[in-house]
């Protein structure tokens, strides 16, 4: 019996893994592929990553996605950061309001907040475009950097930066030497979040943008109508820098690890 | 003290106006009437008694719950087995499970999209297989099944991790008192671990239910021009149409119907834990 219900899991396990991945080893492999279509392999080539090269907008597409994604991080790191440490010394009626509004676009369909924000952009004049995207993008994934930061200043005490500037640190140094390391977890993962989230997006850009900018995923829904192998090339390469943030992001904490221990031991050596 | 409390005004500041106020010009909008400036407005209830007598929008809201419903059922029913496997494993291999599940959400959910179509697409590795399986001749792509299939997609790593989540919280020595009470393996699941797991559910419920009624780029790639759902009548209205009151009292109406649906699936829960209690 029980071992029965090992297999059942183990083969749904082995299915949703399948089921999930099949389409990224399927936009993979088709990318490769030396004819146009979509269902049969001819033979390998390289082909559409000429082309996908040669075609400016889709670079432009790529740049554009790209730049927006580190400008949103960063910004909406440092400015979730410094919200979330600010809100948790402020008064219990302002954090509540503040935590009501920032959930409007985690609990609210994307659409609707992309209509907002559109609508917010038209009713003030500012062209849509590049600009727009980008302030759009700080705006929706900030809220998620300040829910990531806020329970690990949560679980600080509450008298630490009040120390730090007892023992001579100014509110400056308080806040960066003492309170930042102590909630770096917190703004890591925060900023991870908020990367990936410029990065796939689509709903909000698509309503945001204008003249012509376009980021990835807009250029895959607006091409998609036509049998297009260079979007399998394009996406190839989104898997790529993914698959490449990922392994970065999971092994620097071990290499980072080691290399503290590697120093613990010198300095044990040269005590000795 | 207080001058930490002053760093979070920048950002009170900047979420009235790019969090609050675009829901507050989504709502105005969708109370007047067209081709207004700010200074030059009508009021008017028109938007939203167009959308309610008018049958081709009704059904098209219609659709879309029926096909978030199904989505969602589908889900649990895919998730459960999975999660209860994931949660069923050392912390070691439960980690690497669940980032197994997760990195394929970290990618672009268009690219995604994008790629169903030439798996579900004439002649495509599901058609072949299909037919392999006897079943000549079975069109897919831009049916229902494929926006079903894209959305379950989609949506389904959310359930499982909701419910991977909940079930890990769950303290297992009840699982021991349990059967040393006399419960069989099906009695302990039924009236333990599934119980206890429902808080992971509800949480998965609204991840994948709200997004799958306002999606609007599934129904459009996997579903081609016939199968519009509520978020393609919005995204027309914006985009192709020009209408923005109208485009606005439609999402006033999806937000309501969310906000309203969340609300009955949360009192059921806890009505469901209190039961239990």
């Amino acid at each position: 019996m029980k071992k029965n219900k090992r297999i059942i899991g183990k083969l749904s396990m082995l299915l949703a893994v399948i089921f999930f991945y099949l389409p990224i080893v399927y936009v993979v492999v088709f990318s490769f592929n030396s004819s146009k279509s979509l269902t049969v392999l001819k033979g390998f080539s390289l082909q559409w990553y000429e082309k996908m090269f040669r075609d400016t907008q889709m670079m432009q597409s790529l740049s554009t996605t790209i730049v927006v994604a580190i400008i949103a991080t960063v910004v909406s790191t440092i400015a979730g950061t410094l919200a979330a440490v600010g809100l948790s010394k402020s008064k219990k009626i302002v954090r509540r309001l503040v935590s009501q509004i920032n959930d409007f676009p985690i609990m609210n369909p994307e659409i609707v907040t992309a209509i907002g924000l559109m609508l917010l952009f038209i009713t003030f004049g500012i062209e849509r475009g590049l600009l727009t995207m980008i302030l759009a993008h700080i705006a929706f994934c900030t809220p998620y950097v300040i829910l990531s930061v806020m329970p690990k200043i949560r679980s600080l005490d509450p008298n630490l930066a009040d120390a730090a500037m007892d023992l001579g640190a100014t509110p400056s140094q308080a806040l960066l030497k003492v309170i930042v390391p102590q909630i770096s977890p917190g703004i890591f993962s925060g900023a991870l979040i908020a990367f990936t989230m410029s990065f796939d997006d689509f709903i909000i850009s698509y309503f945001v943008t204008g003249r012509g900018v376009k980021n990835l995923s807009i250029m895959v829904y607006t091409m998609s109508k036509r049998v297009n192998p260079s979007i399998n090339a394009v996406s190839t390469l989104v898997v790529g820098i993914i698959t490449a943030v990922l392994i970065v992001i999971n092994v620097l904490p071990i290499i980072s690890e080691q290399l503290r221990k590697r120093k613990a031991r010198a300095i044990e050596d040269t005590e000795k | 003290m207080k001058r930490f409390s002053q760093l979070a005004f920048p950002y009170i500041v900047w979420s009235i106006l790019l969090l609050l106020l675009p829901m507050i010009i989504v709502f105005f909008y969708s109370i007047t009437t067209g081709g207004n400036g700010i200074i030059s407005f009508e009021f008017t209830l028109k938007n939203y008694i167009k959308f309610f007598t008018d049958p081709d929008f009704v059904i098209v809201l219609w659709r879309s719950v029926k096909i978030a419903v199904k989505t969602t059922i589908i889900c649990i029913l895919l998730a459960y087995p999975v999660a209860y496997f994931i949660a069923g494993n050392n912390d070691r291999v439960r980690n690497m499970l669940v980032f197994a599940i997760t990195i394929p959400t970290w990618i672009n959910m268009l690219v995604r999209t994008y790629a169903w179509i030439g798996i579900l697409t004439e002649g495509g590795i599901v058609s072949k297989l299909l037919k392999l399986l006897g079943f000549a001749h079975t069109e897919l792509l831009y049916t229902e099944s494929a926006v079903l299939i894209g959305m379950v997609y989609n949506f389904l790593p959310f359930m499982i991790l909701q419910i991977v989540s909940s079930l890990c919280k769950m303290d297992r020595s009840l699982l021991d008192a349990s059967s040393d009470l006399g419960a069989n393996g099906v009695q302990t699941f039924l009236r333990v671990t599934f119980p206890l797991s429902l808080p992971g559910v509800v949480s998965g419920i609204s991840l994948v239910f709200l997004p799958a009624v306002s999606s609007f780029f599934i129904p459009k790639l996997l579903g081609g021009g016939q199968y519009f759902l509520i978020g393609n009548v919005i995204e027309n209205q914006f985009i192709t149409v020009g209408e923005w009151n109208f485009g606005s009292a439609i999402s006033v109406i999806m937000a309501i119907l969310m906000m309203l649906s969340m609300y009955c699936v949360r009192r059921l829960e806890s009505k469901n834990s209190q039961e239990s209690d």
